[in-house]
């Protein structure tokens, strides 16, 4: 019964991307296109717009996931049609070591050297998204002993730790909350569907979504690790409204200075 | 009476009754130090009235409905419903917070499919077929059958043919309401509950040690305390909220409080933890044993003579005392065994010393390969000289204890030595105080009376024991072990207040508060949970009824009951609210209120008693189990269970009749006039303006307006009496004065919880110390008083036995056991070579009837993981997340492999929860118990596991 509704989705799912390759919902296309920043895709997708611009509709990887955590984008769904995601709160990656997904992929739109380490596949550096913490709803930030996301998670107290405080109120009951870990989180999303809020308040985000960026200019005194960053840092070059003009455009201009 | 519920209600006025103590204690010097980081720390926000109106909804307080923590919490009714839950800021356990669990309380009693209706297994004609499937019935088919069915079995084997599956999570009231029925009117002493499972190993070691049952401190210890020992115990998923105390503790004073996290695989708790040791499963004995031997002859100094001459004897017992198996050779029904499990029964009648057990039993005359043939030694033991419990203790140097107990291959010997060298130092430094926490890990073992007793010993030899901040402390796992099973006595063998069946003057007290003919009551107390279903399977046991339990989901070997319950000539009744396992193998099932769908009380861990009130109605047609429990009584008259009948080791019990006459009794009286709707009943009136009873329901006491149709056919009115408040104070007046003193009903209605013995008002923090336990300052012994009176006369010997018969008393004083390392009796070997322990998960409890119905808790674990060493994993050519099954002996079950999840096994062991009834890992587990407690060990047992 799964088997046959599963098979039956994945072919409307297919025929549907191979009627958008054919032009014939284009402009369905279009609009789903929009919307794949928000989408969370299979371990080892590229960026967004190479995988899209990769990927052939043909779901192997839909078939190859052994807990049907993968689906096709079918119309409707708001996402580029035929092409593989995942809803974690329905159905998270439960991270098989063999990634029996991203191997299949005739077209390296999921890319077995992005999940892998010294050429051996390791489903621990898939990034797949990043898991967030809506600390309002969290209820271990309550006070409740809670520790459900941290107990799901697959890389267990590196991508989610346990932090300890103390709690003033009660005067004897400790806060012990879920911090994750965002370079180790792979984005599988175990946390969110284990999340025993009602709507879950640890969730998934796409990287580029969930993350802001300090930037390279400014390295932390106190961490060995920060020191990586440097790499990237560049000649600097800043420019604000005030250093807009050069700077003898801005002596000459008198224009106002004694204005009341 | 009325000045001292006066006092208590002026406590509450001022905030909770803890806070009152706490100033109390301040003043004592001695702890000032400890007692400022907690002065530092009282609350600000304490209030949460009760019953507060605000439009649209009541608040009223309750216990949380799940584990022995006790947390008390707030419930939110709408229109008759439980709409929400919140932890009650003035509860003193949880101060408003809750787990996981606790967080879901509204939603527990509101799952799709909670039974409504009496249900029984018919044929197409509408009779009672054992073989049909089950249909809906009236109430009053369902007692009509129930009827014929006991009436049957009493005729057919006795008294001893009627049981009970009891439980721990009874409330105070049902307990005793089952057990009179069962005791004083069925004369069976067959009622047992879950709790034999959980903590009996725990309460044969409260009374061999102090001859009183229960904890001598209480929470409090946790503030107070400079170190947490946890053994066998994860307390971070099995009493949160606990842990979380343990954890604000540590951050209170991060460099000077140390946890200690002993335990055969790695957990939660270790997260916290200073240090972390694993050891092999059973070898908990050589461990406790080898502190001991570091303070005697190592640090004799630490050793607080004064105290110990004062208070203490030593003691020893026999070691050749089995495994609480069937032994194959004497007993019925081995042909339901398979030659694979008399493999293991076998080791019943006898067994081969091995290499690891060869030491610590040279000082009883064993050596390696001898054959210790066992025979049954019960609870006996006798007083022997601190010389011989030393000799006792030579063999457990740190060499010997690292060969026996090191848990994890991968770990060095000097590292374990290392580590338990420094556990032991935490222990004796002067001046430092010490909790140990245990709870499974020491309880289930098939030596776990034992153990038990091996850790007082530590504490009593260094003074650290019923003080504050200082003490062995048995965590409980159910809500009301302590309140129900224990203090009310729903064990075969007990009465209430710690008083025993087969103790003729405890009978005749009983008797005499139950206004029923002296000799009514049974003396014989054998029929232990697992007795009973051996008994079902040897056909003896004909009619059972099962009570707030899930027991043939939660009982080891279970195919063997499973297959009894459906085979065998007995009628099954199982009064539940959800279909469990339980409910599917019975012959009638009874729809039942849940917990807050009747007034209640339950007790938790630190001895405290929690009440409250009906807040809303039962869903369907379901009835409280007092209410069952009171129907079923009035189908059984004098005439049909007070006369003579034999026992199944012979003995009479009389026929009690003409002394039945003359109380007034005749032929055709009730046992339900005779037991719960006597005068003494009927004076406790139903009063709507009476501040506690007003606004709520009372479905025993009035009906309610669902006009349920009762036993009988009618519209069930009530019973016209307050009988859940009757029930509770006749029970209450046994322990008042005798150690055991609770306050009055209305009194807990009033407060959160008091720790008993509640004297003068005042509840008890730390019993057996005469500045803080009125019982132990009457006592005139000092600065302590083990005043408990069970076991407290004794022979004397040496190791091997009594040589001097003539009894000493020994009032007032403890015990300090002499009881060695041995072996599990099934171990992992080529064919099954690796450990297997079962136990709970944060998200669920127990068998899941609750938990696994609530969306939310089923969405974070839906099914039972096969948590295992990756190593293990990848040599059996298991993969993460695959297939694998778990077999033993007894049966296989299958279950994903989890090699990265929050249970991290060294290699060579593996653990499977329990709750999960489609990886019912009771098939697996075996049914040995310690052969004192009768509690069964589901901690150990040898499997092979392998890809599905």
């Amino acid at each position: 019964m799964e088997i046959t509704r599963r098979e039956f989705f994945l072919k409307s799912a297919r025929s549907a991307g191979l009627l958008a390759l054919g032009g014939l919902v284009w402009s369905a296309y279009v609009d789903e296109v929009t919307a794949s920043k928000l989408i969370l895709r299979p371990p080892g997708a590229l960026m967004e717009k190479d995988f899209l611009a990769a990927c052939i509709k043909c779901g192997l990887c839909v078939e190859a996931c052994p807990y049907d955590t993968l689906l096709l984008a079918k119309p409707g769904d708001n996402k580029p049609l035929g092409t593989p995601y995942f809803i974690p709160r329905d159905m998270p990656c439960y991270m098989c070591p063999d990634i029996p997904c991203v191997p299949i992929c005739p077209t390296n739109a999921l890319d077995q050297s992005l999940v892998s380490k010294n050429g051996i596949l390791d489903i621990n550096s898939a990034d797949m998204g990043l898991a967030i913490i809506d600390e309002n709803s969290c209820i271990a930030f309550w006070g409740i002993q809670c520790d459900a996301c941290h107990s799901a998670c697959p890389l267990l107290n590196e991508a989610i730790s346990l932090e300890y405080r103390k709690n003033d109120r009660t005067g004897k009951h400790a806060f012990i909350v879920p911090i994750v870990h965002a370079d180790v989180c792979t984005g599988c999303g175990l946390c969110e569907r284990a999340c025993i809020t009602q709507k879950a308040s640890i969730f998934i985000l796409p990287r580029e979504i969930a993350t802001g960026r300090a930037g390279d200019h400014y390295i932390k005194s106190w961490s060995k690790k920060d020191e990586a960053r440097l790499k990237n840092a560049k000649e600097i070059n800043t420019k604000t409204k005030i250093s807009n003009r050069p700077a003898i455009d801005s002596l000459n201009d008198m224009k106002g200075l004694l204005d009341d | 009476m009325l000045q001292f519920s006066d006092r208590i209600f002026d406590i509450e006025q001022k905030g909770d009754s803890m806070a009152l103590n706490r100033r109390d204690f301040l003043k004592s010097s001695a702890a000032a130090s400890a007692a400022a980081a907690i002065g530092m720390s009282v609350p600000l926000e304490l209030q949460a009235k009760a019953n507060t109106a605000e439009t649209g909804w009541r608040w009223d307080k309750a216990a949380c409905r799940f584990c022995g923590t006790g947390c008390g919490i707030m419930l939110a009714t709408k229109a008759g419903k439980i709409v929400a839950v919140k932890g009650d800021p003035a509860a003193p356990v949880n101060r408003g917070l809750n787990c996981i669990k606790g967080y879901f309380n509204a939603k527990i009693m509101y799952g799709a499919d909670r039974l409504k209706k009496p249900l029984l297994r018919v044929n197409k004609n509408g009779d009672f077929d054992k073989q049909g499937d089950f249909a809906e019935v009236s109430w009053e088919r369902a007692f009509d059958e129930m009827e014929i069915h006991a009436k049957k079995a009493l005729k057919e084997n006795g008294p001893e043919a009627v049981a009970n599956f009891a439980s721990g999570q009874y409330t105070v009231m049902e307990g005793y309401a089952a057990q009179k029925m069962m005791k004083a009117g069925f004369r069976s002493n067959a009622i047992d509950p879950n709790a034999r499972h959980c903590m009996a190993s725990a309460v044969v070691g409260f009374y061999q040690t102090f001859g009183i049952d229960e904890p001598s401190g209480c929470y409090d210890d946790i503030e107070l305390t400079d170190t947490v020992v946890t053994w066998g115990s994860n307390m971070a998923e099995m009493h949160p909220i606990l842990w979380s105390r343990v954890t604000d503790r540590k951050l209170s004073d991060p460099d000077n409080v140390k946890i200690i996290n002993l335990t055969t695989y790695t957990h939660r708790t270790s997260d916290v933890a200073d240090m972390e040791i694993i050891f092999k499963p059973n070898s908990d004995l050589a461990l406790w044993n080898y502190i001991a031997r570091e303070i005697v002859y190592n640090h004799p100094e630490s050793i607080d003579w004064d105290f110990v001459k004062q208070n203490i004897v030593f003691a020893a017992s026999p070691v050749n005392i089995g495994y609480g198996m069937k032994n194959p050779d004497t007993e019925k029904s081995m042909d339901k065994y398979t030659d694979l499990e008399i493999e293991i029964m076998k080791k019943e009648a006898k067994k081969v010393i091995s290499k690891a057990e060869a030491p610590a039993l040279a000082p009883y005359g064993y050596k390696e390969g001898d054959v210790m043939v066992n025979k049954p030694a019960g609870l006996k033991h006798w007083e022997i000289s601190f010389e011989e419990y030393k000799k006792f203790l030579s063999p457990y140097t740190a060499e010997y204890t690292t060969e026996v107990s090191k848990g994890n291959p991968d770990e060095s010997d000097e590292d374990f030595m290392k580590k338990i060298k420094e556990l032991a130092d935490l222990y004796i430094e002067k001046g430092r105080k010490v909790v140990s926490f245990w709870t499974m890990g020491m309880n289930q073992h098939t030596r776990g009376t034992w153990v038990n007793t091996l850790a007082y010993n530590v504490h009593f030899l260094l003074n650290k024991q019923a003080k504050p901040g200082s003490g062995a402390f048995s965590l409980t796992g159910q809500p009301s072990a302590c309140g129900t099973a224990r203090e009310v006595g729903t064990f075969t063998h007990r009465l209430p207040a710690d008083m025993m069946v087969k103790n003729p003057k405890h009978r005749a007290i009983t008797e005499k508060a139950w206004k029923i003919p002296s000799k009514t009551l049974n003396g014989i107390g054998n029929q232990h949970i697992m007795k009973i279903m051996r008994d079902i399977e040897d056909g003896f046991v004909k009619f059972a009824w099962i009570s707030v339990t899930n027991i043939f989901h939660t009982t080891a070997s279970a195919k063997h009951w499973i297959k009894a319950a459906r085979e065998m000539d007995v009628f099954i009744v199982c009064s539940d609210g959800y279909p469990g396992i339980s409910a599917k193998v019975s012959d009638l099932i009874l729809p039942t209120a849940m917990i807050y769908e009747k007034w209640g009380a339950y007790g938790n861990a630190e001895r405290r008693t929690q009440h409250w009130r009906q807040q809303v109605l039962p869903v369907g047609d379901s009835m409280s189990d007092t209410w069952q429990w009171v129907e079923f009584a009035k189908r059984f008259t004098v005439k049909d269970l007070w006369g003579a009948s034999t026992l199944r080791n012979g003995s009479e019990l009389k026929d009690v009749r003409a002394e039945a006459y003359k109380m007034g009794y005749s032929d055709d009286t009730t046992m339900y006039d005779i037991l719960f709707a006597n005068k003494d009943a009927k004076a406790f009136k139903l009063d709507l303006n009476d501040p506690i009873q007003k606004g709520y329901d009372n479905t025993d006491g009035a009906g309610d307006k669902r006009n349920v149709l009762g036993s009988d056919g009618k519209v069930f009115d009530g019973y016209g009496f307050f009988i859940q408040k009757y029930l509770f104070e006749e029970y209450a007046d046994f322990g008042r004065g005798h150690g055991h003193d609770l306050a009055d009903f209305d009194t807990y209605h009033k407060v959160r919880g008091l720790k008993w013995p509640v004297v003068d008002g005042k509840e008890t923090q730390w019993r057996f110390n005469a500045k803080y336990d009125p019982y132990a300052a009457k006592a005139n012994h000092g600065d302590f008083a083990f005043y408990g009176t069970l076991a407290k006369k004794l022979a004397y010997g040496d190791l091997n036995g009594i040589t001097n018969k003539d009894k000493k008393s020994l009032k007032n004083k403890a015990k300090i056991f002499a009881r060695p390392y041995m072996d599990a009796p099934e171990m992992p070997d080529e064919r099954y070579p690796l450990w297997m322990s079962t136990g709970r998960v944060l998200e669920h409890w127990h068998s899941g009837t609750m938990t696994m119905r609530v969306p939310e808790l089923y969405r974070a674990v839906p099914e039972a993981l096969c948590y295992m060493n990756p190593d293990d994993a990848k040599k059996l050519n298991l993969t993460q997340g695959g297939l694998a099954w778990i077999e033993s002996r007894r049966g296989r079950v299958k279950a994903r492999v989890e090699t990265r999840g929050r249970n991290r096994p060294p290699k060579g062991l593996v653990f499977v929860p329990f709750f999960d009834e489609k990886v019912f890992i009771n098939k697996v587990c075996l049914d040995a118990t310690c052969p004192q407690s009768k509690q069964t060990d589901f901690k150990k047992c040898a499997v092979k596991v392998y890809k599905a």
